[in-house]
């Protein structure tokens, strides 16, 4: 495992629909789904025939999304040499009000993940989906999902219902921690709110780039909030979030908190330093310009080597062909971006490397 | 560097402040609590007036939620952006490094003293029996 040279964060294992999870659940809410007739958790993050959702030369030969195991191996990890992936599932346990439900629909989730994805290929690591809709059972998810070393991170959607720096969700940030488990927090909306300030916009290319604010107030609540002045050992992942805003923004952040930082006083440095050590985020979408000067340009407004990880985003259409790595990124970085700063992020990998 | 006599202290009670000119430069004086502090009124940051920010203490927090509040009034707030300036150092608080504003030696003095000179005569009398606000700038 030493010899590992690529590490993709960002994979999507898709559940194909709600007849896939039935296995998974307790018997009371097998029955309840077939009894309430409840066929799919779907949001509309990503509608299935959306060309984002999966590239189409990846789909299927009815068009449909390459939500199979054979899929991911082909046309992602065999094809690109990846040695690990890190599956994300993102399957509308975010969006039930009900905590229960919640809690039992992620239960199943992440057996789903283990059972169907990981168990079948070595090189794959999952993400613990938790039901944010209650933090005791948020954590209680993590804590049945955290010996399975093959769980690497924590998974949440940029857009919940509360800041994520709020200290009623700080037991799991204490549990992932604990755990050596950074948190994912990927693109997507519980849509418990409209996904813009302004209230909701009328149309999908409107709601996935608002995502990017999503982030930025993210960024900004976990800084603020002293997320990372309370835990110390915390990364944070970016997952399909995006990377050229991040410059801008933490300007932006860091000039006004000098104003107002007594407000803040757990915040005792500047906000683009605390970013630069917690916060990493992952390659696709890159958005950046097709110009390699320009896309260098961008890399060096990060002022850190530390901070990107390699990510396809499979199935989703972020790149044609095999450019996952954007060009203009300085060649001296690929090997820190395909592999060094995973390992350096996702301690339960590290641990598996040296083993 | 010479010594100027800018106001008697009666005139210059705890909590006050006064805009001096010294030789064209602006410098700001506080009376916090009988200490005196001088700063150039200029902010280093944008050149704000720092004669007319506020006076605040010092916040700091050993981790979230738990405040730490201590010398009250010895901060200068810039009424532009916010920077904070300690009165005791002139560094700011977010780059005490790189941006602090110059700072000026205060000192009170007894009249008796001041008549003797070498001080710089301002315009209003100096009485042996009265002490004063005396700036090195």
């Amino acid at each position: 495992m030493s010899g590992w040279s690529t590490i993709d964060c960002d994979v999507h294992a898709n559940v194909p629909g709600m007849a896939a999870l039935l296995p998974y659940l307790d018997e009371q809410w097998r029955d309840s789904v077939i009894d309430r007739g409840l066929n799919s958790l779907e949001s509309i993050s990503y509608p299935p025939n959306a060309p984002l959702t999966a590239r189409a030369d990846w789909r299927g030969k009815a068009g449909e999304p390459p939500n199979t195991l054979d899929m991911l191996r082909s046309h992602a990890l065999d094809r690109w040499a990846i040695d690990v992936a890190i599956c994300n599932c993102l399957y509308g346990v975010q969006l039930l009000f009900s905590e229960d439900m919640a809690a039992a629909f992620a239960k199943a989730l992440n057996d789903w993940l283990a059972a169907e994805w990981l168990d079948r290929d070595p090189r794959l690591r999952g993400s613990i989906v938790v039901p944010m809709q209650n933090t005791d059972y948020a954590v209680a998810e993590i804590e049945r999902c955290a010996p399975d070393r093959r769980f690497v991170q924590v998974l949440v959607l940029a857009m919940g219902e509360a800041p994520l720096g709020r200290r009623e969700y700080w037991p799991i940030f204490a549990a992932a921690e604990r755990h050596d488990l950074p948190i994912g927090i990927h693109a997507g909306s519980s849509f418990r709110h409209a996904v813009t300030s302004l209230g909701w916009p009328s149309w999908y290319v409107e709601d996935y780039c608002a995502n990017a604010q999503g982030f930025q107030a993210q960024v900004a609540s976990l800084v603020c909030e002293g997320v990372f002045a309370k835990y110390p050992r915390l990364k944070v992942v970016l997952l399909e979030s995006g990377v050229t805003w991040l410059p801008a923004f933490l300007w932006r952040l860091t000039k006004f908190w000098r104003g107002v930082r007594a407000e803040v006083p757990w915040v005792d440095r500047p906000p683009w330093e605390i970013v630069r050590d917690h916060l990493r985020l992952t390659i696709q979408p890159f958005d950046g310009p097709a110009e390699p000067h320009a896309v260098a340009r961008l890399v060096d407004q990060l002022q850190s080597d530390d901070m990107l990880l390699f990510a396809s985003d499979f199935p989703h259409w972020q790149f044609d062909g095999d450019a996952i790595m954007p060009a203009g990124i300085p060649q001296k970085l690929h090997s820190k971006i395909k592999r060094d700063n995973a390992l350096a992020t996702y301690p339960r990998l590290t641990a598996a490397a040296a083993a | 560097m010479a010594r100027h006599v800018i106001a008697p202290l009666r005139d210059f009670p705890a909590g006050s402040r006064k805009l001096v000119d010294v030789k064209g430069r602006a410098i700001v004086v506080f009376n916090v609590n009988g200490e005196f502090f001088a700063l150039a009124n200029r902010c280093p940051h944008q050149g704000g007036s720092l004669v007319a920010g506020h006076l605040v203490g010092l916040i700091e927090a050993s981790e979230p939620g738990c405040y730490r509040y201590s010398r009250r009034g010895e901060i200068i707030r810039c009424p532009w952006h916010g920077w904070e300036f300690d009165l005791r150092t002139g560094k700011s608080w977010c780059e005490p490094d790189r941006m602090r504003a110059r700072q000026f030696a205060v000192s009170i003095a007894p009249g008796a003293r001041l008549v003797e000179g070498p001080y710089v005569a301002e315009t209003f009398p100096v009485r042996v029996e009265d002490d004063y606000v005396v700036l090195e700038a």
